[in-house]
């Protein structure tokens, strides 16, 4: 029996992200959707987490930083890219400092559009993460 | 039956009490919140998901003392249900906390050492206590084992109120409820990320949950010591501090560690001493 799906622990990394997603993912707490519910924790600690949710597009001074925050995440794990500039460096794309979205530095296993992506695409987004967290176990085990 | 029986079914028992009793906090926390909360089994979802996942050890001798953390957590409680020395089970009780202290301070990263050090402090304050508690339960029934007490005619909690008190501010502390929770935090986002806890991973985390069972159940059986007319009052006891201190925990902000070890001495010494005192000269 796994209890992936039941307890799914989510790392939250602001990228740079112009705060609109952020504000989405911390809604996703808030009593209107509870994701709790779900067993979801957002632990804030990358080693105790089991999805690393990712905001906002990748620059120069942050590649090391999400790469060290996937990296000292246990196995099995899964990113979930949210948002329009997570995804592939929405309106930001072009600027100077921006590298892209973030499967520019680390795998991403979901994309979930949106700018602001909604709360509902967000919960969405995390329970593909599990059926990829599922996946992924399966193979390791 | 023998009082090694009431030993061996701790062993089996006290987690599964100590995870529903976690549960139903995460439920209760939740409705208090204005939430509904996660199903009462989730504290068992999450220790069975920890024991799948991979686990990363910074320092190797973390898995020993986290074990050895567990094993005197639990033996803890059997000791005292099977009639161990009362106050023998209080230094136990100091030993298990202290291997969770270098089972932390051993990953030497600055989060996971600065929650080895706060609790180091929250030890100090806590412990005192526990000595004390039962000294005193001791001075008031003449006997010194679980079975003895709770056989014991008058009930200790009226003749222990001081106790009684300083307990539910000290199990506070032991339930890492705030505003006491100074070692760990269990919300993200805050200055210590996860304390003790931030370098352990896996199974090395889950052993802390079990540990954590195990010491809830420990402290639901010191309750049982001072509302010992029956098992069920004491229990009762139990769960009504315990919905107190869910509701401290839900309104109150962290403290600094110097007002902790204040207040906890302050109510120690004051309540607790001041309640030995008081029997001793009324006896006189």
């Amino acid at each position: 029996m796994s209890f992936f799906g039941r307890s799914p622990w989510i790392l939250h990394y602001d990228g740079s992200s112009c705060n609109g997603c952020d504000i989405e993912v911390l809604a996703c707490l808030t009593p209107l959707y509870d994701v709790e519910r779900f067993g979801v924790i957002n632990t804030g600690n990358p080693k105790h987490a089991d999805i690393l949710l990712v905001t906002g597009s990748v620059n120069e001074r942050n590649i090391e930083i999400v790469q060290n925050l996937y990296r000292q995440m246990p196995e099995p794990k899964v990113v979930v890219a949210v948002g329009a500039c997570a995804c592939s460096g929405g309106i930001f794309a072009r600027a100077y400092n921006i590298q892209g979205g973030i499967d520019r530095v680390i795998p991403v296993d979901v994309y979930v559009p949106g700018c602001a992506a909604r709360p509902e695409s967000i919960i969405d987004g995390v329970v593909g993460g599990i059926a990829a967290l599922e996946e992924k176990r399966k193979k390791t085990a | 039956m023998s009082p090694a029986i009431y030993g061996l079914l701790f062993l089996a028992l006290g987690p599964l009490f100590g995870g529903l009793l976690a549960g139903a906090d995460r439920i209760v926390s939740a409705r208090m919140q204005g939430r509904v909360g996660p199903p009462l089994l989730q504290p068992f979802y999450d220790v069975g998901k920890l024991f799948q996942k991979q686990t990363r050890q910074v320092n190797p001798i973390a898995e020993p003392l986290l074990l050895a953390h567990v094993g005197y957590m639990a033996a803890c409680g059997a000791l005292l249900l099977s009639g161990t020395d009362l106050i023998f089970t209080a230094f136990i009780f100091a030993l298990a906390a202290l291997l969770l202290v270098l089972a932390a301070g051993s990953a030497n990263s600055p989060f996971s050492f600065t929650g080895a050090e706060r609790e180091l402090v929250v030890l100090l304050a806590s412990e005192p206590f526990f000595i004390l508690m039962m000294v005193a339960v001791c001075k008031v029934t003449g006997v010194s084992t679980f079975g003895a007490v709770l056989a014991s005619p008058q009930l200790v909690a009226v003749q222990l109120p001081g106790v009684v008190l300083a307990f539910l501010l000290v199990a506070t502390i032991k339930l890492r409820k705030s505003p006491f929770d100074i070692s760990v935090s269990h919300h993200p986002h805050q200055e210590l990320v996860s304390g003790l806890t931030s370098d352990m991973s896996g199974r090395l985390l889950a052993y802390v949950e079990l540990a954590h069972w195990y010491e809830t159940a420990l402290l639901c059986a010191f309750m049982v010591l001072l509302f010992n007319w029956s098992v069920p009052l004491g229990v009762a006891a139990f769960l009504a501090a315990y919905g107190l201190e869910i509701m401290v925990d839900n309104a109150t902000s962290r403290m600094k560690w110097q007002l902790l070890l204040r207040s906890t001495w302050a109510a120690t010494l004051l309540l607790c001493g001041g309640n030995i005192l008081a029997l001793f000269l009324i006896g006189r």
